[in-house]
């Protein structure tokens, strides 16, 4: 069934394809762990994707660029966090109105994008590392934002798990309350953490646009964010879960895309939705313990906090 | 906070919320150098000018009457049920196996048992996020996602490799017998008085009338609609009333997703009369921003599916006929929905601040 597809390559591709999806769960991940739920990746994602390609495009810089997408991301994401954190408004309904308003804004401002070739993104150069049989081809034949990818992932476990700030966030996602009884800014913390997911989520985006694809078209991020979130609950919460979630859902469409290549007696259809039958089998796993302890969800997770004392 | 007099809660707040929704978009107009007028003169006129433009702007509402209505039951019981795309989807494959399966002699029949499949066929698709938030506590806002994206899949292998008749090349059923033909409003006596030209608006959107009041008599007049109301106000105090979680989990989202999958009835037996890949192009999605706006009762929601339905058509309208791109139509959804759910807080208690310098004027001069 394997016979005609290289497994190295097949990795290759699939930490490829995991990037975005990656980049916008681990932001999505700080942001639940705050309390915040966002359900506007999405929209972030898209923003980011083409505020990176006018950007690119723009300027000739795919450096540039990628600093754009996270920029388009987290101002989608500033207007969420005004929203939810200021003005308190229910987080569902906004996280899907910002999801519905960044599709629709990015298709008018990719109107005159369309057609146009974004600046190449290079390969990071390993020189000799690069020609080492199969490890050459999976590890060492990635552009830069691969490498951004996971040392983001070992960045956010690392500060969650150790630094004072990642104790903080932790502790105002698990209990808002008592972490405002200690004096810390409820508020002024969460919205941190949601610029940080719209930034990430607008990288994740901008990586669609100027690497993964490479042009502008309407809803080019093709329903990844939904997956981000699908894989913050995959990940139950922990940021090296998130890189494996990742890595088995970008592997799962490189595979369905390759096996149609080779002709496969599976459907692609079966393939397609797995997806999103994972995701579901992982959540009625972890979720056995009954509570919220055993699924590890932030405790305040989706609840305004109002310091009325 | 003040209260605010009942007038200013229906209607006012409402009305505030849609007019800083239509300034937000026509200064996104302005920012892509677009006449904002012209495009709100086409919108009318395209929508709302013509018996043919109703007759358009009618068949969306009956859709989102529907998938508003879905979004209502399943929020008052404290859910939030996003799986209505998913659900109308599956509900077209129910509609499609009705009216596949027979030569049907007359339509009223066809849309009995088609009516019937459809619900089935959601509430089936409903009830598997619904036993799961139940029993396993998985969160339905996440499963009820993943569950569109299993329908969509699902979908596309039936018409693809089961559905699709020989020879054809597109990924579709075939067409429904003559039997299974809905008429349309031009067709209906009296009302085709009013509508001369073909079209899409059916008989359904009596049926999505209908299901308003029957959604409002199960909500405020009988005991389950007392104890999904009771749940969503607080799981805690409906547990101590011997109000059984589970049961209402799963009753009310299998009543949410009837209905969601009832929408299928209007587009896919009315109006394709064939079941395509994604029959149901978004209309689950608006049926969220239709229930917040309509504040969840059956009159809100299908005030609010009209006002969505001439959103709709009059967006169709600025694609056809200026050069405003069609996705402004979903940048104003966005806004509505932000505006109407989200913000609706902040112009309550802006209201509110109004209404009590009123209020201590009056007693200053007393």
């Amino acid at each position: 069934m394997f016979g005609s597809i290289d497994p190295a390559l097949l990795i290759a591709s699939l930490m490829v394809n995991a990037v975005p999806i990656m980049l916008a769960a681990t932001g999505e991940l700080v942001v639940e762990k705050s309390g915040v739920l966002n359900l506007g990746v999405e929209g972030m994602m898209i923003m980011g994707a083409i505020c990176g390609f006018a950007v690119a495009v723009v300027t000739g810089n795919p450096y540039l660029g990628f600093i754009g997408g996270a920029l388009g991301g987290a101002a989608l994401s500033a207007i969420f966090a005004v929203l939810t954190q200021i003005l308190q408004t229910n987080q569902v309904a906004t996280g899907l109105a910002l999801t519905l308003f960044g599709l629709g804004l990015s298709s008018l401002i990719g109107q005159s994008y369309v057609g146009e070739k974004p600046p190449a993104t290079g390969d990071v150069a390993f020189g000799p590392l690069a020609e080492i049989p199969f490890a050459g081809t999976v590890l060492f034949s990635h552009d830069w934002m691969v490498y951004v990818s996971i040392l983001m992932v070992a960045a956010v476990w690392w500060v969650l798990r150790y630094s004072r700030t990642g104790l903080v966030l932790r502790a105002v996602g698990e209990s808002h309350e008592a972490a405002h009884a200690l004096g810390y800014k409820v508020t002024r913390i969460r919205m941190l953490a949601i610029f940080f997911g719209g930034a990430l989520a607008g990288l994740g985006g901008a990586y669609v646009s100027l690497v993964r694809v490479p042009q502008w078209t309407d809803g080019i991020t093709a329903g990844a964010g939904w997956i981000a979130l699908a894989i913050v609950v995959f990940a139950s919460w922990k940021p090296w879960r998130v890189m494996i979630g990742a890595y088995l859902f970008g592997g799962v469409t490189v595979l369905q895309l390759n096996l149609q290549a080779a002709g496969s007696a599976i459907p692609a259809e079966y393939l397609s939705m797995a997806p999103y039958l994972i995701t579901i089998l992982v959540l009625v796993i972890i979720s056995s313990g009954r509570g919220r302890a055993s699924l590890d969800a932030p405790a305040s997770l989706g609840q305004n906090f109002h310091a009325s004392r | 906070m003040d209260r605010l007099p009942r007038w200013a809660d229906v209607a006012l707040v409402p009305l505030i919320s849609l007019l800083l929704a239509a300034i937000i978009s026509a200064l996104v107009l302005l920012f892509i150098g677009q006449s904002p007028v012209e495009a709100f003169e086409v919108m009318v006129d395209g929508a709302l000018g013509s018996p043919y433009g109703w007759g358009y702007t009618l068949y969306y509402t009956t859709s989102f009457i529907f998938t508003g209505l879905a979004v209502t039951v399943a929020f008052h019981a404290g859910l939030f049920n996003i799986g209505g795309e998913g659900q109308a989807q599956l509900g077209g494959l129910g509609v499609a196996l009705v009216c596949l399966s027979l030569p049907w002699p007359h339509w009223t029949l066809a849309l009995a048992a088609a009516t019937l499949g459809a619900a089935l066929f959601g509430a089936a698709w409903a009830a598997v996020p619904a036993y799961l938030q139940a029993k396993r506590g998985s969160h339905i806002v996440i499963t009820t996602i993943m569950f569109n994206y299993i329908a969509a899949a699902l979908l596309v292998y039936l018409l693809v490799d089961v559905l699709r008749p020989q020879g054809q090349m597109d990924p579709a059923t075939a067409r429904f017998p003559v039997g299974a033909k809905l008429p349309t409003l031009d067709q209906i006596p009296g009302f085709n008085l009013i509508f001369q030209r073909p079209v899409p608006a059916n008989v359904t959107l009596f049926i999505a009338l209908a299901m308003a009041v029957v959604v409002w008599a199960i909500l405020w007049r009988t005991r389950l609609g007392y104890q999904i109301r009771a749940f969503g106000k607080s799981e805690a105090a409906a547990k101590y009333a011997g109000i059984n979680p589970t049961r209402i989990i799963l009753v009310t989202m299998i009543l949410s997703g009837a209905l969601a999958g009832m929408m299928s009835i209007n587009n896919v037996m009315g109006e394709a009369e064939r079941l395509l890949q994604n029959s149901s192009e978004g209309a689950g999605f608006i049926g969220i921003a239709v229930a917040l706006m309509g504040r969840n009762h059956p009159i809100g929601v299908v005030l609010a599916a009209l006002l969505f339905g001439f959103l709709y058509q009059g967006g169709a309208e600025l694609g056809l006929w200026t050069s405003i791109p069609i996705e402004m139509r979903i940048v104003v959804q966005g806004l509505v929905i932000l505006f109407t759910g989200a913000l609706d807080m902040m112009v309550r208690m802006f209201l509110a601040r109004i209404f009590g310098l009123f209020r201590s004027h009056k007693l200053g001069a007393a």
